[in-house]
């Protein structure tokens, strides 16, 4: 059997980085230390010296290897892993986030849409009252002792159903007293209906607002087209900057799809940034390889060393300006989740599930509309119970190429639904995806070490 | 030390004694949608 791998070291941005996999404790090196580790498990002190001797005097490499050492008996070098390999998730099936799809529909036609336009495949449709009222029931009924219950509205399009929002966030505003739960509601949208009172409306109720814009007009406005076929920009743009300049300190983001059609990307960032918006996200499209906008093997290598790119750019705007933020290089080494959180994922089909406008639950918003995912609804509550099952075991232990990856910790096993999309098993994780986050980690923990200088 | 800077000497196996309180944002929940990405999120139980 070969040697589980313990340690991942890379060089990004001048910074020779060592990641211990198992303790998440993260090193900057210098030149000495980055060769001489490759050797220190397997050679002594003296082979090391015999290795190295016409590269570096003894002393230097005396010290090198006393400091690795003694980070090894601290366990933040080559740590062996947790033995939670038999991980416990969820055995009590609480829920304790949704996604809304309060409107089948949408007054956008993006090429790209998961959601095929707004309809997910199925007829253009709002969720009534009574269904998001019972949505929210099921959600604090099912939420045992959780208290932070999260509830993103989203469609198709979730302002053509805007008036559902608002009674919908009263209602959970009345449950919260009644059941002790502190509701975060979010909304995701493309901005078209954004009007003062829907801004100052969602600025005071949602914790968070996702903005879906692409980035340069040209980029948005081929695939972001309005029913009639015309670009979007010009008319979500002015709509989306007042809505953050009123925004004050509360959460948002401007999140942008990425396709093989826009590979330079960081320009799209770039010029977010350029037209006032600081919390950014651009995303790589999910789509079926066929499509001649996916993002395909071929593409990979370019994707990549444009990560890289832009987390040179990052480097450079943040050295200037801390609020600007993208979401993928944020990366939190000292605060972020425990290492159960890191196993299990997103929570999508036990924890997290989506609603449908007629109340039909799915493991998450990407899979409404695929009939063998549907895992139960509102009124009944969950019958699928082997789906959900399948869901809760697919952590990071039990994937086959996730149990050898350095980047397990920081992914937690990727998208279920890329999984899906691409291998019809969504225990068998989409590499392209797998290669994407871990130049995005990499890239993440660099900006750091360059930050912390 | 002279050769390796510790930007980040937190053990994760320590998080194992009290995590798993399921508190957390779901990592999907906040701006993507579309991947997943947990080591950036934040912890609600420190």
């Amino acid at each position: 059997m070969s040697k589980a791998v313990k340690i991942h070291k890379f060089n990004l941005n001048d910074q020779n980085i060592i990641l211990d996999i198992n303790s998440g404790a993260v090193h900057v090196v210098d030149k000495v230390v980055y060769e001489i580790i490759d050797y220190f498990e397997d050679k002594s002190l003296q082979e090391i010296k015999e290795i190295f001797k016409d590269n570096y005097d003894e002393k230097t490499i005396v010290d090198v290897y006393e400091e690795i050492k003694t980070l090894t008996e601290r366990g933040l070098l080559f740590s062996e892993e947790s033995n939670i390999r038999n991980l416990k998730y969820n055995e009590d099936n609480i829920v304790k986030a949704m996604c809304l799809h309060v409107a089948h529909d949408c007054n956008l036609r993006c090429s790209y849409c998961f959601a095929s336009q707004g309809d997910f495949k199925g007829d253009r449709s709002f969720m009534s009252l009574e269904v998001g009222k019972k949505a929210l029931e099921f959600l604090v009924e099912n939420s045992g002792t959780r208290r932070n219950l999260e509830v993103d509205f989203f469609g198709g399009e979730p302002l053509m159903n805007f008036d559902l929002v608002k009674k919908l966030v009263d209602y959970g505003r009345s449950l919260e007293k009644e059941y002790n739960k502190n509701f975060r509601f979010t909304i995701t949208t493309n901005g078209v209906l954004l009007d003062e009172e829907k801004i100052d409306y969602i600025n005071e109720n949602m914790d968070n607002v996702v903005l879906s814009l692409d980035g340069r007009k040209e980029v948005n406005d081929h695939m972001r087209k309005t029913v009639s076929g015309q670009g979007s920009y010009d008319i979500i743009v002015p709509k989306f900057k007042a809505m953050v300049d009123k925004r004050g300190d509360k959460d948002y983001y401007i999140r942008g799809t990425f396709t093989s059609n826009n590979i330079d990307f960081s320009e799209d960032a770039i010029d977010f940034y350029n037209q006032g918006f600081k919390k950014i996200s651009i995303e790589p499209v999910v789509t079926s390889p066929d499509k001649d906008y996916a993002l395909r093997e071929e593409h990979l290598q370019k994707v990549l060393e444009e990560y890289e790119n832009f987390s040179k750019k990052y480097i450079e705007i943040k050295n200037k300006d801390k609020d600007f933020y993208f979401f993928h290089f944020m990366i939190d080494l000292k605060q972020g989740p425990c290492i159960v959180k890191r196993a299990v994922g997103c929570g999508a089909g036990s924890e997290y599930m989506a609603v449908t406008p007629e109340g039909d639950l799915y493991p998450c918003h990407q899979f409404v509309g695929e009939e063998e995912f549907k895992i139960g609804n509102v009124f009944e509550g969950v019958f699928n119970t082997e789906l959900r099952d399948t869901f809760k075991k697919a952590n990071v232990y039990n994937k086959e190429e996730c149990r050898s990856c350095w980047a397990r910790f920081y992914c937690s096993g990727g998208c279920h639904a890329n999984a899906y999309n691409s291998h019809k098993d969504i225990m068998k994780p989409y590499e392209i995806g797998c290669e994407m986050e871990k130049k995005r980690i990499e890239c993440a923990i660099s900006i750091l070490a360059n930050l912390d200088n | 030390m002279k050769h390796i800077k510790t930007i980040s000497g937190s053990n994760l196996k320590d998080t194992l004694a009290k995590g798993g309180c399921g508190e957390c944002q779901t990592s999907c929940q906040s701006a993507c949608k579309t991947s997943c990405t947990v080591g950036n999120q934040k912890c609600e139980n420190k």
